[in-house]
This record gives structure tokens, C-alpha cells and sequence, in this order.
């Protein structure tokens, strides 16, 4: 009988260990567990970025941005936007939703080709980002005339 | 008869209910503030003459009309977010004054201000000493 309990008590045991290395790690970020929150959103700002002839375009919505407070640069293939937004604050106020993120970020997009850094080309209009980035003249299509070889 | 019972929202335009594929539930801020609620909602990349904002039997509904901006046939080498209208419903209670909503849009950000009707805002009262 008590060969039992013993056997009942160490099952149980193990059953604890179990839940504490599986509860454990998910505590300890080892297991791949993240809240939901940082699944939605893994980088911001969400980019469409589309390639014409002579040009990247990059765009991105940034509501609630103002355009100073928004800030480009261009080193080598790296076109970095970083950017802050500030929430209306209200002292007294009470809050029935915030859906709205506010803070900062910093995002580093690498460009598919050089580009020509003096002519790149940026406008901000009802929160939505716009960036032209002329593609550098190697990496412009060239239109090569194949000539008739009349021997 | 909480405020926020005053102000919720009813659908986000769900399984094509009202419009098509490509439609967004802005992200909305609301805020009550002593005489007036406030709602900010995330609209970007829309003219202001695209924004229709109806307030019909309780409920005010906001609708942001998208004009694409990459031209059709572009090489996308990223696509990360859809451009598409932006659309959404509040239920709105016997507390707001309903002719006095005003809106207004900057930054791809809609500010839509409720006023509440006078019996609804918090009243102080003096108490006065009985001499």
C-alpha cells in the first residue's frame, strides 16, 4: 500500500516536473512563445516598396506623423526611416479604446541596387510616406541595338 | 448609465457585410474628456473629399474612400500592406448631441469630436456652509 502511494506520489512528481519544463521555458522565452501582440505587428512601419525604369519606390502609411518628425537616410544599399509618433495626451481623461500605437521606431530596408543619393526625392501627404530613389546610372536598363552582321 | 456603453463598436465590417474585399477598420483612439467624446481614427493615404462620415438612428459611420498610388503593373519587390477604403461603425448614445459632431482630418489621422448633451456632462456643486 505504500509501495502505491509512493509510486502515486512520484507520478505526480513527474507530472509537476513536466508542467514546470514546459511552463518554465515558455517563462523563459527557450520555447518560441510570444504574445499575441508582437505577432501582429513585427516591424513597423509596413512597407510597399515597387520598382519602375528609373526608380524604388517606397512607401509606407505613417498617420499621426508629422513630417518633421520623420527622418530619411541613404547609406550605400540601406535606406533607413525612423520616425515618432506622440499620443495625444490628456490629463483627466478616460480611455474606452486605444487601438493606436505611439513611440518611436527605426526601420532599415536594403535596397536591390545602387542608387543615385543625390536625387532621392521624399513626400509626406495625409500620413502616407513617399519615397522615389532614382536607381544609379549602372543600374539603369540599357537598350542594347543588336546590329546585322552583313559580312 | 456608463459612457462606455455610450460609444461602442458594432462591426468592423466583417465577412463582406457591406463592402467589399480590401476594406479596413482604421485603428480608432477614444477619449472622453469632461464635455465630449473623442474619437481618432487612423485613415491614411485618404483626401479629405473622399471621407464620408453619416450619422443615421444612433449610429455614425465612417467610411474613407483609397486611391491607389502605385500604378497598375508595378514590380512589386514588397507588398506588406493592402491600400484599400476604410470603413467603420460606432454605436452612439442618447448622450452625444448629435448635431454638434465636428471632424476634422490631418496627417491621415480623422479627429471626430462628440459633444455630450448638457445633462450628460459631470456638473460640479458647491457645498455651501450653513452659517
Amino acid at each position: 500500500m505504500f509501495g502505491r502511494i509512493a509510486s502515486g506520489n512520484s507520478a505526480l512528481s513527474h507530472l509537476r516536473d513536466e508542467v514546470d519544463r514546459l511552463v518554465g521555458h515558455m517563462v523563459d522565452g527557450s520555447v518560441n512563445w510570444t504574445p499575441l501582440a508582437f505577432n501582429v505587428a513585427p516591424t513597423y512601419p509596413a512597407l510597399n516598396v515597387w520598382e519602375t525604369e528609373e526608380a524604388l519606390a517606397v512607401e509606407a502609411e505613417l498617420p499621426g506623423f508629422k513630417m518633421e518628425n520623420i527622418e530619411l537616410s541613404v547609406m550605400g544599399r540601406e535606406l533607413t526611416i525612423k520616425g515618432e509618433r506622440s499620443q495625444e495626451s490628456a490629463t483627466d481623461a478616460t480611455w474606452h479604446r486605444r487601438e493606436r500605437s505611439a513611440g518611436t521606431f527605426a526601420r532599415v530596408l536594403r535596397l536591390p541596387f545602387d542608387v543615385d543619393a543625390e536625387k532621392i526625392a521624399a513626400s509626406f501627404k495625409d500620413g502616407v510616406l513617399h519615397v522615389t530613389l532614382p536607381k544609379a546610372e549602372a543600374a539603369r536598363p540599357r537598350r542594347i541595338e543588336v546590329k546585322t552582321g552583313n559580312q | 448609465m456608463s459612457a462606455q456603453a455610450t460609444i461602442e463598436k458594432q462591426s468592423t465590417c466583417a465577412a463582406g457585410s457591406c463592402c467589399g474585399e480590401g476594406t479596413f477598420a482604421p485603428a480608432v483612439d477614444i477619449v472622453e474628456a469632461g464635455d465630449h467624446l473623442a474619437i481618432f481614427a487612423d485613415m491614411p493615404g485618404i483626401a479629405p473629399k473622399d471621407i464620408d462620415i453619416q450619422f443615421e438612428q444612433g449610429t455614425l459611420t465612417i467610411h474613407g474612400r483609397a486611391q491607389p498610388t502605385a500604378a497598375p503593373g508595378a514590380r512589386f519587390l514588397l507588398q506588406e500592406y493592402g491600400v484599400g477604403d476604410f470603413h467603420r461603425t460606432f454605436e452612439i448614445g442618447e448622450m452625444i448631441n448629435a448635431s454638434r459632431i465636428s471632424a476634422e482630418y490631418a496627417n491621415g489621422v480623422l479627429t471626430l469630436r462628440l459633444p455630450k448633451v448638457a445633462a450628460a456632462q459631470p456638473r460640479r456643486i458647491d457645498v455651501k456652509t450653513a452659517t
